[in-house]
């Protein structure tokens, strides 16, 4: 297969970016988009170019490392895979492929197609977890958590923190990854102690990293490679809402 | 521990909040459209019925309440509805333009894909649509409230008002068209505000409540251009 | 040895507690000095890496109150690789009644390492391993369930008793998830300073002990030196080497050989775990392997065609014409043999000629048998999620057409030396998680490897590093300009302005890709010593070259990945001699390790105990001279020494 790509290129966080046309040939169609990515670079290197630059890690689609936005869909075309799980099958010989970086203002780019994530963590910071210092932990069958409350945590668990729903979002809104931790955790016994304080201090930090309000649009649940469903915004603005009015704070 | 004060006082202006608080506006308001579709209605039972219906608002509750009181605390809390609905809704804009720079879903160079994977017309709509119709109920209070614009000539009797603006094509077109953004905002935002308050619980809820919203939809559209249509065609006239 | 390596002191002191087995790590525990809680506040530790290991030891750590500043290369601590794990964590909770216990896992673990591991450490992981599901139920990892609310457990890689906890096929991930989260818990409350996209170019050792690191930010390119009172060492294996690898494409030696080049000993480097079930290498541009689980065998038959070269396509190959090698060879055990020893077979008959795929590089993996008898929907529902992915990298249905599968490198049971208290050669240099050799022996069990890095990070490592931290602080007056500290930092930068200044004409995958070709066919699942000498020349000529005609692009201030992969290969290439090294002194077939002298008349692997029943760590001796190698004699008073049979 023969290939367009037209891929942003900025060399740093502070300097301009611009579309840059590149064609690679002899593509498989076995060859993973990030392996026909290795090919280009492969190439530029040799020819004394500068490679592209773009986040990837695991390469199974667990990581979350991995953050293109290809033609204009955070991941691509297929639903519930990620970049790297995306294969050159899916495109056809002689296509422009248009790659470009996850947008969203608290997604500054630092290079090429490389963005800082950092604001997904200091949410979780806030208040993405359990308090459970290590030692202290009760014997694991001493709660018994219902297997569908479970399952509805799972769900929400399976979430890999890549910030596709933020650079699908029309609103440029984390809701569904903040949903999805909020979900997680307020779906077993154990979260139950500091629900209300979480709601509120990951929603405070979600929106003072800058990141937009939900729409109810869907964007990113359709784009989401972990399959999180839209219901778990929902959530989140039900524990938030129901912790606004409530007294002082549990975690205080 | 000085942080969660911090966060409350925050948390009460997150854009999840402001959601919360369009949302209460906006169920307010298809309450209200309900309600209004009802007393439209009524033209079908001619006029003496629906001016009738137009002074008993007016005097519901009396003598408990003035005259007009009633009408007037629900006037207020409309207003009060409204103006939470399209404050909420400035914020929001503000912030999600600020969070895409500016470019919202457009900020992609890539014009593949424009439309996203799966947003329907109707989402692509709410600003845009909410300013038309903003813009349409200041026109139409003119018109058939406060009586100060009166194509086809102003009358006392509400009736007349209505029959008479009615029976000309471009008021119907007019009407019409803002109805056509109203359904599109309602399509969504009847969805939307339900899922904005917590109650999209799962894949099956978020199916029943967009029928809901679809069905919901219908039948103020339809309610609300049968009175019209049949004026301008003649089945119902002075 | 021909001059590959030389013979240096056997090492006695693994500060073993000694006593009854059941009580040594309470003994330890007791005898540790403490350090104050009003002082642990002024006690920085440094950790490397936030995989499962370093995650909890930091949070850990960091709840007790020691200030910790925690590095990793990924740009959130969430990414680690500990995240792939599929299949489940092992404990002894005994939930099932099924006789599991403390002592058996132990058994297990050991028996399962070809008795290759420290009978004390790997004790103490049995012990803690109950603790490790208990925090991790406290933190909301969602492990599945039973209808009754109560946790649910599997049968994993072969044992008898049923001590899996499982979070569908994501048990890493969710065990991850609830490290990390207690991680970002300690960031939020001070105590932890966390440096993603940061890389460890170098260990400070001053006076003899570790004090501190040389990291370069990935996104500046500036180089760091951190000081600490201690350094722990959470970077994970080194799987990598051979390039194509189940390891994510980060996944790096160069933490670990940096602190082995600075004095700390490098155990078993040649034991490294092949998976039988990942799918097969699909062209020149592979980039990386995926694995498929193992449960995968338990329904799945294992065959190639009988006769060499036969291309057809598998549906038309006939029941007489196909070769279930495992079920013919190995009766008992069919095709739930051992890890190594389903990989060795899919070896052989590809080397044969039998295999399939492109390249003859694949076995098939058939679920038509399982499908007739258990129905579709079973199927579906067992495997359904694996079929899925398998299909989406294959873009085949494997309900209709048999599953390729090859082994394919997975988990490294060597790593630095440690003793019981995970502390290296280099004093305050303490090593967890994969990273270390310490409790899997010569073969890691399924489900072992979470355990481990789980125990190291929440329980041990915190049990341990507080008497060192009580008795050997930081001296006063000493900081970044201390000569150590410069002289560190300078050869950093040295190393990466070498590395930038070769500007030759090949790109560092390409010297990557074949060092891990020399290591995959020489210390692979077979070694022998004509390869093994072979494979040393062909990497050393390899590592001249690389020095000699790397391409490396761009410059040092800069986000620059061809600059990383470029320090990361150039550690592989001394490490792959080492291992190489390394198989070649272990004369014996033991664990994951196969010698192919060393067999029985039947074939099959031959441990030899008298001579090798110790641990190889080898000390660093300076470039271009030969490693020295100290035995670390294992001596088994618990458990009774058998050969493995799987017959």
């Amino acid at each position: 297969m023969k290939i367009t790509l037209r891929i942003w290129r900025q060399p740093d966080r502070d300097a301009a970016g611009a579309m840059a046309t590149y064609e690679v040939d002899g593509i498989s169609p076995d060859m993973s988009f990030l392996e026909m990515l290795d090919v280009l670079n492969e190439e530029l290197a040799l020819a004394g170019g500068d490679p592209v630059a773009f986040d990837h890690d695991c390469r199974e689609g667990i990581c979350g490392m991995c953050s293109l936005v290809i033609n204009g869909l955070a991941h691509g075309p297929e639903a519930l895979t990620t970049a790297c799980q995306l294969y050159m099958r899916h495109f056809t010989d002689g296509q422009v492929i248009d790659v470009e970086p996850w947008r969203a203002t608290p997604f500054p780019v630092l290079k090429d197609l490389v963005v800082d994530r950092g604001a997904l963590d200091r949410i979780v910071a806030a208040g993405g977890y359990i308090s459970a210092p290590t030692g202290a932990a009760p014997e694991a069958h001493s709660v018994p958590v219902p297997r569908k409350d479970a399952e509805r945590a799972f769900d929400a668990a399976a979430c890999i923190g890549c910030g596709a729903c933020v650079a699908a979002c029309p609103n440029g809104s984390a809701s569904l990854f903040l949903g999805a931790k909020i979900t997680h955790l307020g779906a077993l016994p154990q979260g139950q102690p500091e629900r209300d304080a979480r709601a509120l201090a990951m929603v405070e930090q979600h929106d003072a990293e800058g990141f937009g309000g939900c729409s109810q649009i869907g964007e990113c649940t359709a784009v989401c490679p972990a399959g999180i469903p839209l219901d778990m915004i929902s959530q989140l603005n039900h524990d938030v809402l129901a912790a606004l009015p409530r007294g002082k704070d549990q975690r205080g | 521990m000085m942080a969660v004060t911090a966060a409350r006082r925050r948390a009460t202006g997150s854009s999840t909040a402001l959601h919360g608080l369009m949302a209460v506006g906006g169920i307010i308001m298809v309450l209200f459209l309900v309600a209004h579709m009802y007393g439209n209605l009524k033209v079908f039972s001619g006029q003496a019925a629906f001016d009738g219906y137009s002074a008993y608002l007016r005097t519901i509750l009396e003598p408990l309440l003035p005259y007009a009181g009633a009408l007037w605390i629900l006037r207020v809390i409309l207003l009060l509805s409204v103006g939470a609905h399209i404050l909420a809704a400035f914020v929001l804009w503000h912030r999600a333009r600020a969070a895409t720079g500016g470019r919202g879903g457009y900020r992609y160079l890539s014009t593949a894909n424009r439309r996203g994977v799966q947003r329907s017309y109707a989402s692509f709509t709410m600003r845009w649509g909410g300013i038309t119709i903003a813009l349409f109920v200041i026109y139409h209070l003119l018109h058939l409230t406060v009586n100060v614009i009166a194509p086809g000539g102003a009358s006392e009797s509400p009736y007349t008002r209505m029959v008479n603006g009615f029976s000309i094509w471009w008021v119907v077109l007019s009407y019409a068209v803002a109805l056509a953004a109203l359904g599109l905002h309602l399509r969504h935002g009847i969805f939307s505000a339900l899922a904005s308050l917590g109650a999209n619980t799962s894949t099956t809820t978020r199916r029943r409540y967009n029928q809901a919203a679809v069905l919901v939809t219908a039948v103020l559209l339809i309610g609300f251009l049968v009175p019209p249509l049949c004026i301008l065609a003649g089945w119902v006239g002075p | 040895m021909n001059g590959y390596y030389a013979g240096g002191d056997p090492l006695v002191d693994t500060k073993d507690p000694g006593g009854p087995l059941t009580e040594r790590w309470d003994k330890r525990r007791f005898e540790a000095k403490l350090v104050n809680p009003a002082n642990r506040r002024k006690r920085t530790v440094i950790i490397i890496g936030t995989g499962l290991a370093g995650g909890s030891a930091a949070a850990t750590l960091g709840e007790a109150g020691y200030q910790l500043k925690v590095f990793c290369y990924q740009d959130s601590a969430r990414r680690a690789h500990s995240i792939a794990a599929q299949g489940g964590i092992n404990a002894a909770k005994d939930y099932r009644n099924d006789g599991d216990s403390v002592q058996r896992l132990f058994y297990d673990t050991v028996k399962g390492g070809d008795y290759r591991s420290r009978e004390s450490n790997v004790y103490r992981l049995a012990q803690v391993s109950a603790a490790i599901i208990d925090q991790a139920v406290a933190q909301g990892v969602p492990f599945a369930r039973e209808y009754g609310g109560l946790l649910d457990t599997r049968s994993f890689g072969g044992v008898q008793v049923s001590r899996t906890f499982y979070a569908r096929g994501q048990t890493g991930q969710q065990l991850l998830l609830g490290a990390y989260q207690a991680l970002e818990r300690q960031v939020a409350a001070g105590t932890v300073e966390l440096n993603t996209r940061h890389e460890m170019l170098e260990l400070i050792v001053i006076d003899g002990k570790a004090r501190g690191v040389v990291v370069r930010d990935m996104v500046t390119g500036a180089f760091e030196t951190h000081l600490a009172d201690a350094v722990v060492l959470a970077s994970g294996g080194y799987g990598n080497a051979y390039h194509l690898s189940t390891n994510a494409m980060g996944c790096n030696v160069s933490a670990t050989w940096r602190a082995h080049r600075k004095g700390a000993y490098f155990a078993n480097p040649c034991y490294t775990q092949i998976h039988p079930t990942c799918i097969p290498v699909s062209g020149e541009h592979q980039s990386k392997l995926t694995l498929m689980s193992e449960s995968l065998r338990n329904d799945g038959r294992i065959w190639v065609p009988a006769v060499a070269g036969d291309t057809r396509d598998p549906a038309l190959i006939p029941e007489a014409e196909r070769d279930y090698y495992l079920e013919r060879t190995y009766p008992a055990f069919g095709n739930l043999v051992p890890r190594d020893v389903a990989s060795r077979a899919a070896k052989q008959q590809c080397d044969a000629g039998r295999g399939v795929g492109p390249g003859g590089l694949g076995v098939y993996l058939d679920f038509k048998d399982a499908i007739k008898r258990l129905g579709r929907e079973t199927i579906e529902e067992k495997y359904g999620n694996l079929f899925d992915m398998y299909a989406k990298i294959t873009d085949e249905d494997p309900y209709s057409t048999p599953m390729r599968i090859y082994p394919a490198i997975h988990y490294t049971m060597g790593g630095l030396w440690v003793d019981y208290d995970l502390e290296s050669t280099v004093p305050g240099l303490f090593v967890i998680g994969e990273a270390n050799f310490s409790d899997h022996g010569a073969n890691r069990l399924g489900a072992s490897a979470l355990m481990q890095g789980l125990a190291d990070g929440y329980f041990v490592l915190p049990g341990t590093i507080g008497d060192y931290l009580a008795t050997n602080p930081l001296p006063a007056g000493i900081d970044a300009t201390h000569p150590a500290v410069l002289e560190a930092e300078a050869a950093v930068r040295e190393r990466t302005a070498r590395l930038l200044a070769v500007n030759g004409s090949r790109t560092v995958d390409s010297f990557h890709r074949e060092l891990g070709s020399i290591l995959w066919e020489y210390c692979g699942m077979e070694r022998n010593e004509e390869g093994l000498t072979k494979a040393i020349g062909l990497i050393r000529e390899l590592r001249e070259a690389f020095w000699a005609d790397v391409k490396v692009t761009g410059v040092n201030e800069e986000l620059n990945q061809s600059l990383e992969r470029a320090g990361r290969v150039a550690d592989f290439f001394e490490l792959a001699e080492l291992m190489c090294i390394d198989a070649l002194h272990r004369r014996e077939s033991c664990g994951a390790h196969f010698r192919t002298e060393s067999r029985t008349p039947e074939g099959e692997a031959l441990r030899i105990d008298e001579e090798y029943s110790h641990v190889a760590a080898w000390e660093f001796a300076g470039d271009g001279a030969p490693p020295i190698l100290h035995r670390e004699h294992l001596g088994f008073e618990h458990i009774k020494v058998q050969a493995r049979s799987y017959k």
